[in-house]
């Protein structure tokens, strides 16, 4: 792999941009690797990115039935961030936030990691109450986040309406200043094309419809669209579809999958210097380096795999936008979208081995697992590598929901982004 | 915005009136203290999910307020069928053939 460099881009740019190499290779798939990873989503190319890098191991490969990162990492909002209410969550969360900072470095790739802070809207008493325990607790754990009054917020983010008459009054926020935003499809593409450079096969336009097991119940490769191939472990990072594909082993999930959706107004010039979100109205906003501000709204209230959501949901997210930012109410909106997510009872992921010998599963990231992706990947791997989970991860097992030791951020936090 | 055809009321009603209420034909166990972990597991937590045809639970809440159940399909969102609690599932079978 040819490095990135500024050094690079002036040699192409002396000599008409004819020397780049391809991201990462397309190769056949070999008829058996050591690993399967099922799903070019961000998790799934940073879990081999991990296995090659810390593992040192390299006969893997990585199956994506569309093309890499156009899953829910190329459809999200991108918002990082830590500040979760368990010790848990601020755990694992925590462990991919370290991971950000330095990841363009570590994946020679610029992911436009940008800590510009999240602030989270507290409009009643109720909120409050919420915001504060989440501040004290996370503090607790190592993990910033500080409380600030409406004044305070208005300073932090000068669009915010804060005027006591507005329909959904900020009486306060909780801001955690290492939160920001990345790049999606650059995570994608950098850990792709790091994960390629190490040897990694990755293979898009490859579905896989069953998986096969031995006699003795021990996973043995998967069938795919470009036929059987053979795997002595396999790691199922599907997203929406990860019941669907845990089915394919029969193992029956603690899952359901909802539509969620985003938009993108036109690009205009830098005016919204943070993140802002409000769980208690459902809106959450930030501004893309191309200009566009990016808005996130709700789940729709029934499972789907359309990839479409009701127009309403939208609409309801629009207004409150225009009542806190009152500024925004002529921009246009120039697209909207949907990605499916899997939500698990808890709110919390699944990151775990399972009751088939040689099968692992990561899933129910649900509204907001983009922002976990090195860590996820970074903790999957070793649970695969190991055959045991990493200590940030333990505690998401899929046993939980037999168990009763559920991570109750659903309680916590009502949504989660 | 789905259109949803109300069994009680018989009318078709934007999806705004009603609540959506997960799963249906999940029967809750009489005997709660005897359940295994398993089979609390199983009906508390654990969800069909499949990519296709759905039985699911609505409430037309804005509306008559009453529970009923539907078959939806879950890639097209098309419901094959609405029909009253206690009344059997429809058979899938049978309802997919005019689609
Ligand atoms: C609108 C929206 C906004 C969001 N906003 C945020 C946010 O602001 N912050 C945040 O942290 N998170 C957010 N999320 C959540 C976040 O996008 C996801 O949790 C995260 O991207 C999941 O990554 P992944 O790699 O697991 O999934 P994906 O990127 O969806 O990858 C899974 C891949 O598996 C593939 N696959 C599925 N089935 C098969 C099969 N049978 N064979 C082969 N391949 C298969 C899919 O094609 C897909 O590419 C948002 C999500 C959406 C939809
Ligand atoms: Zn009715």
């Amino acid at each position: 792999m040819r490095k990135y460099s500024v050094f690079a881009l002036a040699r192409e740019a002396m000599r008409g941009h004819t020397g780049w190499q391809e991201q990462w290779s397309s190769p056949e798939p070999r008829q058996e690797y050591d690993i399967i990873i099922i799903g070019a989503g961000g998790h799934g190319l940073a879990t081999a990115y991990y296995l090659a890098k810390e593992h040192g191991l390299t006969n893997i490969a990585v199956l994506e039935k569309g093309w890499l990162g156009g899953g829910n990492t190329g459809r999200n909002t991108t918002i990082i961030r830590s500040n979760y209410l368990y010790d848990e969550s601020a755990g694992l969360y925590d462990h991919a936030l370290k991971l950000w900072d330095g990841l363009s470095q570590d994946i020679n790739y610029n992911v436009m990691y940008s800590a510009r802070g999240v602030m989270m809207l507290s409009h009643n008493v109720h909120d409050v109450q919420v915001a504060k325990r989440h501040v004290h607790a996370n503090r607790l754990n190592g993990v910033d986040n500080e409380w600030l009054t409406p004044e305070q917020a208005k300073a932090f983010c000068p669009p915010l309406n804060i005027s006591a008459a507005a329909r959904y009054p900020v009486v306060g926020a909780a801001l955690q200043r290492r939160g920001g935003t990345a790049r999606h499809d650059a995570v994608a593409w950098g850990y792709a094309r790091a994960a390629s450079d190490r040897g990694v096969h990755i293979i898009q336009n490859c579905e896989v419809t069953n998986i096969r097991r031995a006699n003795d119940g021990r996973v043995s490769g998967v069938e795919t669209s470009h036929g059987f191939i053979g795997a002595k472990k396999i790691g199922v990072v599907a997203a929406g579809h990860s019941s669907v594909v845990m089915q394919m082993a029969d193992v029956r999930m603690p899952l359901e999958s909802y539509p969620l959706q985003a938009l993108v107004s036109e690009p205009v010039k830098p005016i919204f210097p943070c993140v802002v979100m409000s769980n208690t109205v459902h809106a959450y906003i930030s501004q893309s380096d191309k200009g566009e501000l990016v808005i996130g709204a709700g789940t729709d209230q029934y499972i789907s795999y359309s990839q479409t959501g009701g127009l309403h949901i939208l609409t309801h997210t629009l207004e409150a936008i225009c009542e806190m930012f009152p500024i925004f109410t002529r921009m246009r909106m120039l697209r909207s979208w949907g990605g499916i997510v899997d939500v698990t009872p808890d709110r919390s992921p699944i990151l775990s081995k399972t009751p088939v010998p040689g099968l692992y599963v990561n899933c129910g990231w649900g509204t907001g697992g983009f922002k976990a992706t090195p860590g996820s990947g970074h903790a999957f791997a070793h649970t695969i590598a190991r055959d045991e989970p990493h200590p940030v991860n333990a505690p998401f097992t899929l046993e939980r929901f037999r168990g009763g030791r559920l991570i109750d951020e659903a309680a916590a936090a009502a949504v989660a982004h | 915005m789905l259109l949803i055809h109300c069994p009680y009321c018989e009318e078709e009603r934007p999806e705004i009136e009603f609540a959506n209420a997960g799963e249906a034909h999940i029967a809750r166990p009489s005997d709660m203290d005897g359940l295994s972990d398993q089979a609390f597991e199983e009906f508390f937590f654990i969800r069909s999910n499949p990519k296709g045809l759905h039985y699911e639970r609505w409430r037309h809440i804005h509306g008559c307020a009453r529970f009923f159940n539907a078959l939806r399909d879950t890639v097209t969102d098309r419901f094959v069928a609405t029909y009253k609690t206690g009344e059997p599932k429809p058979d899938i079978a049978a309802e997919g053939k005019d689609q």
